[in-house]
């Protein structure tokens, strides 16, 4: 089961910049572009695994910091010639509250 | 069975370009007609010979040049044998064999075994060392040899001998060319425009040597140097011949096809076997074997014609102008340049521009060129003697070119616009004018590549690019621009001159209004500009720009080098690559307290320790700047290292205190941004222990003072440094490579080294600019100290303090707890 959980507020987060939250199912990476948009996506590109969270953030899109690949923050998906994607999580701003649709019942019922 | 759809067997013996032109043009007249399978003896698919040169001098990458890639051979179902040199041929049951053991039947053959190399019959001439210029095994056997910096002598001072002298001396060697005759390239020029020709090359640092004659390659294991007939003997390291080809139709001669100087065929390009043709370098056609791309194109429309089924086709003899391919040097040639009493000529000498023409005019017309210096209107003259147009009306004006035609001058574009539609623009590919313009507006192309990729037009040698170029701006506009630089990134249509260009001119002081003001296609730009506006406005606003730390890839954010776990790696600063016991004790605790997996040794002289997490890096970098260190900048666009030798400190042959020299120049310019990294090394004396002549900058020390290198490279391309001067003290040199840096620093393009940067301005400019003008020198070494004011700052101890510190942790930490309960 899935809970909007708080797990952070924007100002956290430069603009044009990203943070990790560390999670049971693995790091996701919070994204909050010039705009003051706010995304999640998992913290692993799809083509090497490297950590989407060190890339340089341009418009709704992130460029890997090993090979250079461009992932879209709002679908997950690669662009340009590149083809894979990569999990995207619900978050939703509340104020300056960042809540995001997290799957934690689940372990902590173990 | 219908045998009407049976496929017939071709096979081709060699992969060169008129084979592969050949094809191209068969699989369009006639796309499902024959299986098709290529011998190739060289270990590749193929590619364009004529561009060998710039591999050469490194102007170009192999994979620029390959004409058809794997791909191809695929997509059109080509059995293509790579390695396989063909050793005979049956002729009764119509088969080839391959040295490898491969044989194959065919049904039609064609033989493009090119030409081998004139080898001259002298002692010696087999010796190791001895090479020749024909294919990319030539090439890269000369780039080894290249990197020894030696002695190399080119035989002969065609064509050939001089691309390959030009090519080898821009990759550092010492460089003599021996040719023959009284002057050079004596076939295609006249001697005047010869001599014209010896100056330029002289001028480059080649040496030349006219009516020498070689008598011996000397040397007992290799070479050690080349023997003349006058007795003098020339020591060298590397000879390459260059003194001709020869048409190889030995394997045709076995088989019993007739053969002269080359394999003998008919105008339809059929030898004495009907069932076997010969194109290429190999085929001698109407009594003519020829070396030049654009016949060989013509034998492969014509075979390719037959193959079809269209008995008709026929070879037509023409002139083709010869170019020379050395970068800043322009000739042009064709036709009959020979004196008579039935001639007369038309001369124009400009000795203080360099430019040379001669028209040689025989009934009112044009039948030979020589253009030297100034060659732009080769192809007018060209097309004047092709058509045997009556000059007489224009005699007057003629040598001034076509834009003096009909009163006021005109200019380049409305001279292109005023050739024919069947001039002649491309000549390798003999593409005219009207081909091109119809397929730019029959095929909506927008791009030189377009038309390249539609036309051929320019696709070769490369010398008509400026003409297509002309073309597509007059058939589009102001949609196309001529002289269109490589855009910076998809966000702008900008260069990186021109932008570094308006940011100064406009004074623009931050990303934002770079963006504004040059008019950006998108809102925050991308990863490829964002960092290079933030260098050049680091660099030219030192004291007033705000760097942008979201514009820094994660590297230089985080002040340590991403490995491809996602962990980082830490190397300090070793000043000089001097290191103590303490120091070293220290990053032995470090390693321990941290649990790091791995320290190397790096190759300029630190100490590298990797496999740091990231949330760790605060902690470890407070641990060594307890023991002194401060940040190596091995992550950085910037100053990385200065290696340097023991000098006079320790060695016996040391003539300077080459390590206080190095730790010096680094302790002066640590945390300056570049363009891209800046590696230097100091040598105590000319046998040059810490590789100074590789490195970006280097200096090797010697009695009479400094002599100061620079644009070296060892990494993707390996390329020897060339010399900036010789200073005699210490400050001279430290002041002469701050100015260099700083000069690179203002003008190079975002990660462009400055080896690419000095081959872009030009090596003489940088001399004249920092050796010979005190007056810039000491304004640069002040605009770096200036600069300076404010990059010195060690970002390990910053971070330490707490700058940035939402980098290094997590925003939070979800579900753990509860599941750990």
């Amino acid at each position: 089961m899935k809970d909007w959980t708080l797990i952070g507020s924007i100002n956290d987060i430069p603009r044009r910049g990203a943070r990790c939250v560390m999670t049971p199912q693995g790091k996701i990476a919070v994204f909050r572009t010039m705009e003051d948009q706010v995304f999640a996506i998992d913290d692993q590109c799809p083509h090497k695994g490297g950590p989407l969270s060190q890339g340089i953030v341009h418009g709704a899109s992130v460029t890997c910091p090993l090979h250079s690949w461009v992932i879209s923050l709002e679908t997950g998906k690669a662009l340009g010639a590149d083809e894979g994607s990569v999990k995207t999580i619900e978050v939703r701003l509340d104020g300056d509250r960042i809540l995001a649709r997290i799957e934690q019942a689940a372990m902590a019922a173990e | 069975m219908d045998d009407t759809m049976k496929k017939q067997k071709l096979v081709v013996i060699g992969n060169g370009m008129a084979p592969g032109r050949a094809l191209e043009h068969l699989f369009e007249l006639a796309p499902d007609a024959y299986d098709v399978t290529i011998f190739n003896a060289e270990p590749r698919v193929n590619y364009d010979r004529i561009m060998l040169s710039p591999v050469l001098s490194g102007e170009k990458e192999f994979e620029e040049i390959i004409i058809h890639g794997d791909g191809w051979y695929i997509k059109h179902g080509i059995t293509l044998y790579k390695g396989h040199k063909v050793v005979g041929i049956d002729r009764e049951a119509k088969t080839v064999t391959s040295d490898a053991g491969t044989t194959e039947p065919y049904d039609k053959l064609l033989i493009a075994t090119g030409s081998v190399p004139f080898v001259l019959p002298v002692p010696g001439n087999n010796l190791p060392g001895v090479l020749t210029y024909r294919d990319l095994d030539d090439v890269n056997a000369m780039l080894l040899a290249a990197q020894s910096r030696a002695r190399a002598i080119v035989i002969g001072g065609g064509l050939l001998g001089l691309e390959a002298a030009a090519g080898l001396k821009s990759r550092g060697m010492d460089v003599t060319v021996l040719h023959i005759m009284p002057t050079l390239m004596e076939r295609q020029l006249d001697p005047a425009a010869g001599y014209l020709l010896e100056k330029a090359v002289e001028q480059r640092g080649i040496r030349v040597m006219t009516k020498a004659s070689t008598k011996e390659v000397i040397g007992i294991k290799k070479v050690e140097g080349v023997l003349l007939a006058d007795r003098t003997i020339l020591p060298a390291d590397l000879v390459v011949m260059a003194a001709g080809i020869r048409p190889n139709g030995a394997l045709a001669k076995e088989a019993g096809l007739d053969t002269n100087r080359g394999i003998v065929t008919d105008a339809g390009m059929h030898t004495s076997d009907t069932d076997i043709f010969a194109i290429g370098e190999c085929a001698e056609v109407g009594g003519q074997c020829y070396g030049l791309v654009a016949p060989l194109y013509e034998m492969a429309r014509v075979v390719a014609a037959q193959l079809a089924g269209d008995a008709s086709a026929a070879f037509v003899h023409s002139e083709t102008p010869t170019k020379l391919k050395v970068t800043g040097i322009n000739l042009f040639s064709v036709g009959d340049l020979g004196e008579g009493d039935d001639r007369q000529e038309i001369v124009l000498r400009d000795a203080a521009a360099g430019v040379y023409k001669r028209l040689v005019l025989k009934d009112d017309r044009i039948i030979g060129t020589v253009l030297y210096g100034e060659t732009s209107d080769g192809a007018w003259f060209h097309d004047l003697t092709k058509k045997r147009t009556d000059i007489s009306e224009m005699r007057d004006t003629l040598i001034f070119g076509q834009s003096y035609q009909g009163g006021s001058p005109l200019d380049p574009m409305a001279a292109v616009a005023a050739l024919s539609d069947d001039a002649e623009i491309c000549g390798c590919n003999g593409v005219c004018k009207g081909k091109i313009t119809g397929a730019i507006t029959g095929k909506g192309l927008t791009s030189l590549d377009d038309v390249r990729a539609h036309t051929k037009a320019s696709a070769s040698c490369g010398t008509c690019t400026g003409l297509v170029e002309q073309l597509l701006s007059l058939a589009l506009g102001d949609a196309y621009n001529p002289a269109a630089v490589t855009p910076m990134c998809a966000c702008t249509d900008l260069g990186h001159d021109d932008v570094r260009r308006l940011i100064k001119a406009k004074r623009l002081k931050s990303i934002p209004a770079v963006m504004q003001e040059l008019e950006w296609k998108t809102s925050c730009g991308c990863a490829k500009c964002r960092p290079a506006l933030n260098y050049y406005l680091v660099a030219d606003w030192p004291d007033e720009y705000a760097d942008d730390y979201q514009s820094r890839f994660i590297n230089e954010r985080v002040h340590a080098n991403i490995q491809k776990d996602g962990t980082y790696s830490v190397v300090p600063r070793m000043w000089g690559g001097m290191t103590s016991s303490k120091e070293l004790r220290a990053i032995a605790d470090v390693v321990d307290k941290f649990d790091i997996p791995a320290v190397k040794v790096t190759g300029g002289q630190r100490i590298d320790m990797l496999g740091i997490k990231k949330e760790d890096l605060p902690a470890v970098w407070a641990d060594l700047g307890k023991a002194g260190f401060v940040s190596g900048q091995a992550y950085a666009k910037g100053l990385r290292t200065v290696k340097t030798c023991v000098g006079t400190d320790w060695c016996r042959f040391g003539t300077q205190d080459s390590t206080g020299l190095g730790i010096r120049i680094e302790k002066f310019m640590w945390g300056s941004w570049t363009p891209a990294k800046v590696k230097m090394a100091v040598s105590g004396c000319p046998r040059n222990c810490a590789e100074a002549t590789c490195k970006d900058v280097g200096i090797i020390c010697v009695d009479s003072g400094f002599e100061i290198h620079f644009a070296g490279a060892a990494g993707l391309d390996i390329k020897g440094t060339e010399v900036l001067g010789m200073v005699k003290t210490e400050d001279e040199a430290l002041e002469h490579v701050v100015a260099l840096t700083q000069m690179y620093r203002e003008q190079a393009r975002y990660l462009e080294r400055i080896y690419k940067w000095a081959k872009r301005v030009g090596l003489d400019e940088i001399r004249r600019q920092i050796m010979g003008d005190a007056e810039k020198r000491k304004a640069y070494f002040d605009r770096f100290v200036f600069s300076q004011k404010y990059a010195q700052v060690d970002p390990w101890s910053e971070r330490v303090s707490g700058v940035d510190k939402h980098e290094f942790q997590p925003m939070a930490t979800i579900g753990y707890q509860q599941a750990a309960e």
